[in-house]
């Protein structure tokens, strides 16, 4: 197509979290659209699946535990100039507020939260995010618009990164650089894993939503691609809700 | 691991419920109160107490207090 505004040819992109579920379909798909994808997370297997699925066996990718800080220092090294940002990599701990203590709100504060805020921090410090640049950060629903029963540790890192952006996207914003958040409801992914929350309960839990179904990891990485392209030029600062309907009722 | 104190533990995590109404035979997927955040809530507390990590399936798979509190055993 030509002068597709929201082609990503000639764009640099790093991905975190590109390992699995939403991640791994943001770096597929913005791949699709022409970027030069590098992508981030713990597991090895798991960070070359994705480049299997992307099909070039080019696609750079580096390896770093988010909750570690010497990690995330190591990795703004590897990186050459950017173009785009997708914060995604991130964790939930699923705890009645009764049982949740700081050590387990920093545990998920540190990878959804200070982790992507510090990369973000570093890259631009060492001028490695280029004039134009787009920022994406993956945060939710919960946290920003609603909640769910045992979610106020994940729903606060959530809460935070949108404030977050907001302040970003004035900060940065003489530099052109955009900073955008996407809130995604429930996406069929590995996130829930740990087994506490029952299928069957999901499976309720689906019927809540008017598009009767979860969102699939794809469906999210559609906004970023919108997000990072020249198509979203004018737009920053700004919360972008994927969620099948889910908080209108 | 004491039966008893674990029933305790078990009925804690209730605010309605009479606390006459849990004994380790209780059927506790029949109490009105029965939630999913309780669910939640007894994984936690036998996650702090018990330094056992169980999951949704254990809940669902066990009828009665004791049955929880024979697989949390098991795992001890
Ligand atoms: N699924 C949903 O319903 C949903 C809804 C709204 C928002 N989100 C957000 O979307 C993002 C991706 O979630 P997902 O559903 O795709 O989950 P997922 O399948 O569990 O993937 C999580 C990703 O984050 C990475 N990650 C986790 N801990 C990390 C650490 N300590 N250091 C570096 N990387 C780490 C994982 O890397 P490894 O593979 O190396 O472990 C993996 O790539 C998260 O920020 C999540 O909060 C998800």
């Amino acid at each position: 197509m030509e002068n597709n505004p929201f082609s990503l040819k000639n764009k640099r992109i790093l991905i975190t979290g590109a390992s699995s579920g939403i991640g791994r379909a943001i770096a597929v798909e913005c791949s699709k659209m022409g970027a030069c994808v590098i992508i981030t997370g713990r597991n090895e297997e798991r960070l070359k699946a994705t480049i299997l699925e992307i099909g070039d066996d080019k696609v750079q990718y580096i390896i770093a535990n988010f909750a570690k800080d010497d990690d995330v220092l190591a990795l703004c090294n590897k990186i050459e100039d950017l173009d785009g940002l997708v914060n995604c990599a991130g964790l939930t701990k699923v705890l009645p507020f009764n049982f949740a203590k700081p050590s387990d709100f920093k545990e998920v504060m540190d990878v959804n939260f200070f982790a992507p805020a510090e990369l973000t921090r570093l890259l631009l410090k060492a001028g490695k995010i280029r004039k134009k640049g787009s920022i994406v950060f993956i945060s939710s629903i919960s946290g920003v618009l609603c909640s769910a029963p045992a979610a106020s540790i994940y729903s606060s890192s959530k809460g935070a990164v949108n404030g977050l952006v907001k302040g970003m996207a004035l900060d940065l914003a003489p530099k052109g650089i955009r900073v955008n958040c996407v809130n995604p409801g429930m996406i069929t992914t590995d996130i829930f894993s740990d087994g506490k929350i029952m299928q069957e309960q999901l499976k309720e839990d689906m019927k809540r939503y008017p598009l009767k179904r979860y969102g699939k990891p794809e469906e999210v990485a559609y906004s970023v691609i919108y997000l990072l392209s020249d198509a979203s030029s004018w737009v920053t600062g700004s919360n972008l809700i994927i969620d099948g309907g889910y908080t209108l009722l | 691991m004491d039966l008893l104190t674990f029933t305790t533990n078990f009925a804690d995590q209730f605010e309605e419920t009479e606390i006459s109404a849990f004994t380790p035979n209780t059927n506790y997927k029949e109490l009105e109160e029965w939630s999913s955040l309780i669910a939640l809530s007894i994984i936690a507390m036998i996650d702090e107490e018990y330094d056992v990590s169980i999951k949704g399936d254990d809940i669902r798979s066990a009828e009665t207090i004791e049955d929880l509190f024979t697989i949390v055993k098991n795992r001890k």
